[in-house]
């Protein structure tokens, strides 16, 4: 085995490109693991830790550039107003040592279907900007997730950031778990409401191969609150679109029965969680006085 | 192939030799520099007995590379007495000493050498009560309000609340679940665990 060390960006894509085989090492919350149980014995370990401006995050007008490496500790103390839900997504991620070192780019890089930060990225929109030795290019998040554990990632390629919109509505997080620390998700639920464009946008973890949208019950309630002139009026939510929303969600599950829970459970669960969300999401944005800015 | 890692611990620079590259922080302070204070116990980061501070900040060791550390700066329990000490008399606490770069405190003072860690123990005249012992703040507390019965977890709980005091002088019942959620006990139930932090942050009140 060899550890590389490159102590800049250019430095580790051309690493990269060297050895595409080379595992890249950032927070190392989900790589040693795997060495300290002789899972995995990579040629090359990429270290990322050196290169500073993967832990830096510029605030731009529409988006956020969050650097691959910002741990989470960092997302849920700095970044609330501009990112509530990937922020309440990264508190729900397992203990503060974890929370410390790992961050959204090791998240992106394992793919799990059961990543935190999945559910609450695909719920604000959001592009990972890839780079390699031959360019820089920016994969939007719903193309990312390619399969069990795979994205979208060419092997000469790393991320470098994950763009991510800022907020301009309400957004939430809900988990299912045993406990509320150091729990990986039964199922999870992420939901962001955005009255700029008069969309609602959703993210499921855990329920499906890859990390999903749940596409026909965004369209759906979007549908209804322009039908119910609801924007405007910040009129509540009939009880009968809230279910049939929260129908919508469980369809769009695709889940497996494993030891944390059974695809029947997730179903249920990705429903209720649905249907709760979206309750929490749409009082906030009616005390907000329904400003564009919406509340964190 | 193997390669030599530099890095400062308890606030002495340190080398380690013949590392392996997949090898854990944790492995070179236990089983290289000979410092067994930080425990192994999972190896997966579920369990948090092998908590350090790196560049200031919590993390378990078991997951963080040799490799990742080299010109770092990790403390480890056996300094955490002298770490207490002197961000008491003069300030320096893990951030402001990363923030120097390597090496700790410039007058070479402070920290805590290897021999002595290795040798350190809780001893004291009496190690029950820890009188006589050179201990934090933390760890009089940890013995005060018997929270050590097997005492595995407790070097791990040890520097996570002791960073937790430092951040936060008064916290809540909720900050000390939430910043201790990251370490397992399987023999005191935490409730002697939670006097401990709170006797602590009340004493370390006082002492203001
Ligand atoms: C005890 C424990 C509890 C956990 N609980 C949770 C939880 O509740 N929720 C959750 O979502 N996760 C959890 N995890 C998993 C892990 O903490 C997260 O997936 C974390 O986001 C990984 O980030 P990292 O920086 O530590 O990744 P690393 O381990 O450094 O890397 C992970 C993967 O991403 C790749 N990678 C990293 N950075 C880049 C980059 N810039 N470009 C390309 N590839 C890259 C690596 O090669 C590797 O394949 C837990 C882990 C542990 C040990
Ligand atoms: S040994 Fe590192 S967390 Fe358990
Ligand atoms: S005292 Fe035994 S594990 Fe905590």
């Amino acid at each position: 085995m060899d550890f590389l060390r490159p102590a800049s960006w250019e430095e580790a894509l051309a690493a990269k490109a060297e050895h595409p085989a080379a595992v890249p090492i950032a927070g190392g919350t989900d790589i040693m693991v795997e060495i300290n149980f002789d899972h995995r014995r990579p040629e090359h370990l990429l270290d990322l830790n050196r290169i500073t401006e993967l832990s830096e995050w510029e605030v731009g007008g529409e988006s956020v550039r969050l650097g691959a490496s910002v741990p989470y500790t960092r997302i849920m103390e700095d970044l609330r107003t501009e990112l509530p839900g990937l922020a309440l997504a990264s508190h729900t991620v397992a203990s503060p040592q974890i929370r410390n070192r790992g961050g959204v780019g090791g998240n992106l890089g394992t793919a799990s279907p059961a990543g935190d930060a999945h559910p609450a990225l695909l719920a604000a929109g959001a592009e990972v900007e890839a780079e390699s030795v031959r360019g820089s290019r920016l994969i939007p998040i719903d193309a990312f997730y390619t399969g069990v554990k795979r994205n979208a990632l060419a092997p000469d390629e790393l991320i470098r950031a994950v763009h991510v919109k800022k907020a301009d509505g309400p957004q939430q997080y809900a988990k299912v778990g045993t406990r509320n620390a150091m729990v990986i998700a039964v199922c999870a639920f992420g939901i962001a409401l955005h009255p700029g464009t008069r969309t609602v946008r959703t993210g499921i973890g855990s329920a499906a191969p890859t990390p999903v949208r749940a596409e026909a019950a965004e369209e759906f309630l979007s549908a209804a609150l322009e039908e119910g002139g609801c924007w405007d009026s910040g009129g509540a939510i009939t009880p009968s679109v809230a279910k049939r929303f929260a129908e919508l969600a469980s369809g769009a599950c695709n889940p497996i029965d494993d030891v944390r829970g059974t695809a029947r459970y997730r179903r249920h669960a990705v429903g209720i969680m649905a249907r709760r969300t979206l309750g929490w999401t749409w009082e906030q944005y009616r005390r907000s006085g329904r400003t564009l800015e919406g509340a964190a | 192939m193997t390669m030599r890692v530099n890095f400062t611990v308890n606030g002495r620079q340190q080398q380690a030799d013949d590392v392996w590259e997949g090898e854990s922080l944790l492995y070179v302070l236990r089983e290289r520099l000979g410092l067994p204070g930080s425990k192994n116990a999972c190896e997966q980061g579920e369990c948090g007995s092998c908590t350090v501070r790196l560049d200031g900040v919590p993390v378990c060791s078991c997951l963080v590379a040799a490799g990742q550390v080299e010109g770092r700066d990790v403390v480890t329990v056996e300094g955490l007495a002298d770490f207490a000490r002197q961000r008491a008399e003069h300030g320096h606490g893990g951030r402001q000493r990363a923030e120097h770069g390597h090496g700790g405190c410039a007058t070479g003072a402070c920290g805590t050498p290897l021999q002595e860690a290795r040798r350190w123990s809780a001893g004291g005249t009496d190690s029950q009560t820890g009188e006589g012992a050179e201990l934090s703040p933390v760890q009089q507390a940890f013995i005060d309000a018997g929270a050590v019965q097997c005492g595995f977890c407790t070097p791990g709980l040890l520097v996570a609340a002791d960073e937790l005091l430092e951040r936060n002088a008064s916290p809540s019942d909720a900050d000390i679940r939430e910043a201790l959620s990251g370490n397992l006990c399987r023999c005191t139930g935490y409730e002697k665990i939670l006097d401990a932090v709170r006797l602590a942050a009340a004493r370390q009140g006082e002492a203001v």
